[in-house]
This record gives C-alpha cells, structure tokens and sequence, in this order.
C-alpha cells in the first residue's frame, strides 16, 4: 500500500472533542478476514479521499450478533446488541456507514427496538451520496466496458430493497452492467445467510454458492461485482470451483471505486 | 303446496349449504385462534393497500406472467360470475326465472361477458391442468405434492370446469327455449357463447328442454354449494383467506426479524449492575416463557393463518436455494406441515370435548425434521416469491429457536460460531483486541 491508512477511533476523537460526520462499522469479516479487509480499506481510502470525517469503533466494536440471531440464539444476539447499543450510545452516534450487509441489516432494523436508533447506510449508498454531492468524482477508464454482473446480496437486496444504489455506482464505472437470471428482488442467494456461512451446507446435489456462480458464468462477466463480505468469499470460491479465476474476478463495489480512481 | 316444493328444497339446500360452510368457518377461527396473540394494529393504512394491491390486485401473481394472467382470468370470472349466483339464489327462492332479465340491455351485456368468462375459464383451467399433469411442471411434481396435494390440485380443476359447462348448458337450454317462445321462459339475455352449443339441443321437444336446462340449472347451483364447502378440506381456501392473510402480512423489511420480549427482559438483568444475580425469583412470578416452536401452538395466529391460506403453488420451493440445490427444505412443506398439524389438533380438541389430550406428536421432527430447518439461508427467497404474503421463514426461525435455546440442539459448527461470538466478539476465533490490526497492515 502506498500510503498508511489513517484511522482515526472514536475513543481517539471522543478524547480530542471530537465528533466524525459518521461511523464505519468495520464489522466481523472486515475486520478479521484477509479478503476483507481488502474492502474495508479500499472503502477507508475512499473516505478519506472525500475528506470524510468518520471513525471506528476498534477494539469497542463487537459482533452485532446476526449470525447468533439467525441460527436461532436470541439471547446471544440482544447480550452483543446490548452491549454494542451501549458503547455507541455512550459515543453519541448518530450515522453508521457499514459494508457489511448483515451488519447494515441488524442495526438498521433490530436495535431500535433494544434502544440503539441511528441512521444506517451502506456503503453503496454512502458513496453513491457522496457522488451526488461531488466530494468524489471518476474519469471512467479504467473499467470502461468491462462486463460486469452484480450479484445482489440478500440483506441489502430483498431485505431492504436496495437495489439500485451498487447498480448506479457500476454505470459509473462506464462499465457494461449485465444482469444474470436471478437478480434483483429475485436474486439468487450466495448461500452463506442464516449462518451457513460458519457450517456445513446440509446433503443435497450441489452447493448453492455453485449454483449462484454458473448463473453468474452463463452472462460472461470479466467482473462479479458484490457488496458484501460473504456473497464475496462465496463466490470467489465459486469462481474457484469452476477454475476461472484467471478470467472472471470477484470485487466490492467499493474496490471497483477505489481502483478506477487509482487508489 | 305441491308448486312450491322445489322452492322449500332449494331453500333447505343453501341453508344446509351455508350452515356447514358457517361450522367449517368456526373450526378455522378456533384452530387459528389457538396461536398465540401477535399486535397487529400498526400500519393500517398500509395494510389495507397490501390487501388491495397483493389480493384484490394480483399484482405478485403476474410476477409470473403465464400462470398470473391465467390466473387473474380464473379470478376475475370466479368474481363476476358470482353475481348470476345472486339471480340463481333468487330465482330459487322465489321460484322466478332471470329475476334480473328486466334490467334490459344491461342484463345482455352481464350474460354476455359471463358467458365469455366462462369461456375463458375453461381454457384457462384446461391449461393449468396440462401444466400439472403434462408438462408436469416442477414445482407441482415435488416430493410434498404426492396424495392429496396431487388429488386436490385436479380436483379443483375439475368442479370449476364442470361448473363452467354446467353454466353454458343452462344457458344453451335457455336460449333454446327462448327462441320456442317457451312458457316461463322470458326472453332476457345475450348468449354469445351457449347459442354455439344450443344447435346440440334442436329436434328437442319443449319438456326435454326444461329438464335440461332444470338439471344444468340445479346441479350448477348444487356444485357451488358444494365447492363452498370442500373449500375447508383443500388449499384452495386461499380465495377466501388471501385477503386478510394479506392484511396481516409482514409490514416491516424483509429483514427485520422479530426481537423477543421475554429474552429483552433477561439480557437487561444480567447487564444491570446494580441487580443481584442470587435473588431468588419473585414468588408470583410467572413460569419462564418457552422460546421458539416446537409445535403449532407455539407459533402466533398470524403463522396459522398462513398455514390455512398456502394454496401450495410452490413458488416459494421453486425459488429457494437451498430447495434448487437438492436440499430437503422445502418453504411450501413447512406450510402445509404446519397446516397438517393444526388440523390434528383441532380434530384432537373435537374428539375431546374442547380439551386437547396429549397424543406424543408435534410440530418439530414428526412433521419437519431438523434438516430441513438448518438448510435455511434466511433468504427470504420464499417470502418474496408468495402471491399471498405468507412468511415460511418466521417459523423456520421460530423452531431454530426452540432447538437452539430450549434444546441447546445447533449443530456443532454453530455452536462453535457462537461460542466464538460470546467469547471474542466475532464468529471466529479472533481476540477482540486485534480488531484494528487491519489498519497497520499492508
């Protein structure tokens, strides 16, 4: 990396006075997983490029509790949500920008009713904002009619009918943006919701990861595009599966961004 | 007293018709009823627009444009028809013939668009019967679909096809006698589809006729009765309950699932410093709350409702990955299963004078097994993908819950992930300290 990142925590800015236009929510997979992490800090350089002001919760931040919440342990998912609610309410948050959609989705819909109320955006829609004001700008190039498909994430998708944010963000690429069968509210899963992404799938003829990959390879896209951590790593594996990572890769929207500005 | 014989029997027919449908309608609130309470008092404004959007409008229905405006034909004459059921009702009663015929041309044009409806609903019936039973489509030849679901899913082809040509053959009758210049038999109405088959009856004497158009007339009326009160015994009450099962459907993101009271209550205890964690429970308090289902009572009414209103066309099983790759969770299953369950136990209640009486059977591996529920990806593929705003994935949420917290019974994978979740803060074994480690990272 060319220039070390600048992250500021809230601890940092709460200590100095300070309070950040929002707060990035770095999430489980962001933070821990070598994929991506590649997202989070390509979204970091992007925010920083903007002159956003935000900050991380750190070693504050906690586990938002979806996996527990949807593999049935509600007690664990309001005990992390509780104490996540705590220490964000302590920081007086007001604006969290997230690129995790699972993160985006509980905080969004299930705290408020535990006491956490913020306003929730993810990235997608964060940086398509920040398009619209002008703090960042693109030059096509780069990716300039590159196919390109754009696999809806559940959570971001059909959960929050968000569907055109990543897609507008794709045009601006001057990409060719193609569509595979199942998209949109009809989106195919990647197979990694509801915590399978941490078991074992249960018996059946293929994995879904597979299935959602070969609707994918049947559009000829040189790039997936995805917008969440595990629809990324399941369909880099999937790409894998079918030995086409020479010639199909999988990247976050906000890498996509971050690339075709030269960051 | 002998002229108005046919009168009295028409009447003790619809009363005896009506008064069974009435009974079956009370077992359906009964067994519904026995869900447990759920608020659904907010959103009323949009609610109601779900209902005349989802129900009155077909608009999910077209989501699939071959099925959807077959569909909405079968619908939209099953709706219009029904006002000529209001003139055989009278006609009945008061032993007239076409009470209506005196609204003149506006009487033409009613029979006339019946009758092209009619049409149109016997070729579209036919049509979905070549797709079930031909083409054998997909998503009706799966494993849940075997005996009665198979029968049942015919069956209503049939009493609408019979009911259609039952309606023509009156008509043609009619038409026919009409042109005799039949006693009793007035002249009202456009037939342009019967007057077609009415050449079958010429050479007919006048009286064959009457008994033609007598037996049409009263076997139409008879099978809708009929069809009225087979509505209980087959998916097909969605005619009746997709609109308020529409009303009540999920308002709220797909996401947002619901966050339990009772466990709000615990969390908070533990995470109050000031409360004593060895203070014995409060001697009135209540018994501790079950989490999740293991069986239907367990689920709230509006899950029961759904259950009674899937009509089983599986478009939730045909877009659910897991059901695409070979898995055994079906969405539309776990409907019919919870449907199934609930009609043993009210048949349980009426065998026992109101009292259910334990009969070692529940919802949760009797009916749906553990492997279909861990299958889920919590999509909401499935509840998308319903014409009628049913939610599969509330109960197969409601039932991991039970198996997670009442039966510690998640699979070890998972419990590994929580255990890392409680521990470290992340569904991995990563210590919470190294959160920020990415920053300094190349």
């Amino acid at each position: 990396m060319a220039e070390e990142l600048k992250v500021p925590t809230m601890a940092e800015l709460f200590a100095a006075g300070k309070s950040p236009e929002v707060l990035f929510w770095v999430g489980c997979a962001g933070s821990f997983d070598d994929r991506a992490k590649k997202i989070t800090k390509a979204f970091v350089q992007l925010l920083t490029k903007a002159n956003v002001s935000f900050a991380v919760l750190g070693t504050e931040e906690s586990c938002t509790g979806d996996p527990a919440k949807r593999a049935g342990n509600e007690f664990l998912f309001q005990m992390q949500a509780m104490t996540n609610i705590e220490v964000m309410n302590a920081y007086e948050i007001k604006k969290i920008v997230t690129a995790c959609p699972h993160c985006f989705n509980t905080i969004k819909n299930e705290y408020p009713g535990l006491g956490g109320k913020y306003e929730v955006v993810h990235h997608t829609q964060f940086l398509k904002q920040l398009f619209e004001e002008g703090r960042i700008s693109l030059e096509g190039g780069k990716f300039k009619g590159k196919r390109i498909t754009y696999h809806d994430p559940c959570y971001l998708g059909r959960a929050n009918n968000i569907f055109e944010a990543p897609r507008e963000l794709i045009r601006k690429l001057d990409a060719e943006l193609v569509e595979m069968k199942s998209c949109k509210q009809r989106g195919l899963c990647c197979g990694a919701g509801g915590a399978q992404m941490f078991k074992e799938p249960e018996e059946g003829d293929k994995d879904v990861n597979i299935e959602r990959t070969e609707q994918a390879m049947e559009v000829e896209p040189e790039i997936i595009a995805a917008a969440c951590p595990f629809c990324n790593t399941m369909m880099t594996d999937g790409v894998k599966n079918k030995e086409k990572e020479d010639s199909v890769a999988v990247m976050d929207i906000a890498e996509l961004i971050a690339s075709a500005e030269n960051l | 007293m002998m002229e108005y014989l046919p009168n009295i029997i028409f009447a003790f027919v619809l009363v005896a018709g009506i008064g069974y449908f009435t009974r079956n309608v009370n077992r359906l609130r009964r067994n519904i009823k026995l869900g447990k309470d759920v608020d659904v008092s907010d959103n009323t404004g949009q609610r109601w627009r779900n209902m005349a959007k989802i129900a009155l409008g077909q608009t999910k229905m077209v989501v699939r444009p071959i099925a959807g405006i077959l569909h909405v034909i079968v619908y939209v004459g099953f709706i219009v028809i029904n006002i000529e059921v209001l003139e055989i009702i009278i006609d009945g009663l008061l032993g007239t013939h076409r009470i209506f015929g005196s609204l003149g041309v506006l009487y033409d044009v009613l029979i006339a668009s019946f009758e092209v409806l009619a049409l149109l609903v016997i070729i579209s019936v036919s049509a979905f019967w070549v797709r079930r039973n031909i083409i054998r489509l997909k998503r009706f030849i799966k494993p849940e679909m075997k005996g009665w679901p198979k029968q049942d899913g015919n069956m209503i082809l049939y009493i609408e096809l019979v009911l259609m040509i039952l309606f023509l053959t009156m008509n043609a009758a009619d038409y026919q006698l009409q042109q005799l210049d039949a006693a009793h038999y007035t002249k009202a109405g456009a037939f342009p589809i019967s007057q077609i088959i009415a050449p079958l009856f010429e050479g007919l004497s006048i009286s064959s006729l009457i008994v033609v158009e007598r037996i049409a007339w009263w076997l139409h009326i008879v099978g809708i009765l009929f069809f009225l009160n087979y509505l209980y015994y087959s998916k097909h009450l969605h005619i009746l309950l997709a609109f308020p099962n529409t009303y009540y459907g999920k308002v709220k993101p797909k996401g947002q699932f619901k966050n339990l009271d009772a466990v709000t209550e615990e969390v908070k205890l533990m995470l109050d410093p000031s409360a004593d964690p060895f203070a014995a429970p409060a001697e009135d308090a209540a018994e501790p709350e079950k989490f999740g289902a293991s069986d239907v009572t367990d689920l709230n009414w509006v899950q029961l409702l759904n259950a009674y209103t899937c009509t089983e066309c599986g478009r939730c099983t045909d877009e659910c990955p897991a059901n695409q790759t070979g898995k055994k969770l079906s969405p539309r299953k776990i409907m019919m299963d919870t449907r199934d369950r609930l009609e043993e136990v009210g048949k349980n209640l009426e065998a026992n004078k109101g009292k259910f009486v334990e009969d070692n059977n529940q919802l949760l591996d009797n009916y749906i097994t553990r492997e279909e529920l861990w299958a889920c990806t919590t999509c909401n593929a499935c509840v998308q993908a319903c014409p009628v705003s049913i939610d599969p994935l509330s109960i197969i949420m409601d039932m991991r819950q039970y198996l997670v917290m009442e039966q510690s019974a998640a699979p070890t994978d998972l419990n590994n992930m929580m255990g890392n979740v409680e521990n470290n803060g992340a569904p991995w074994p990563f210590n919470q300290m190294d959160r920020l480690n990415w920053a300094n990272e190349d």
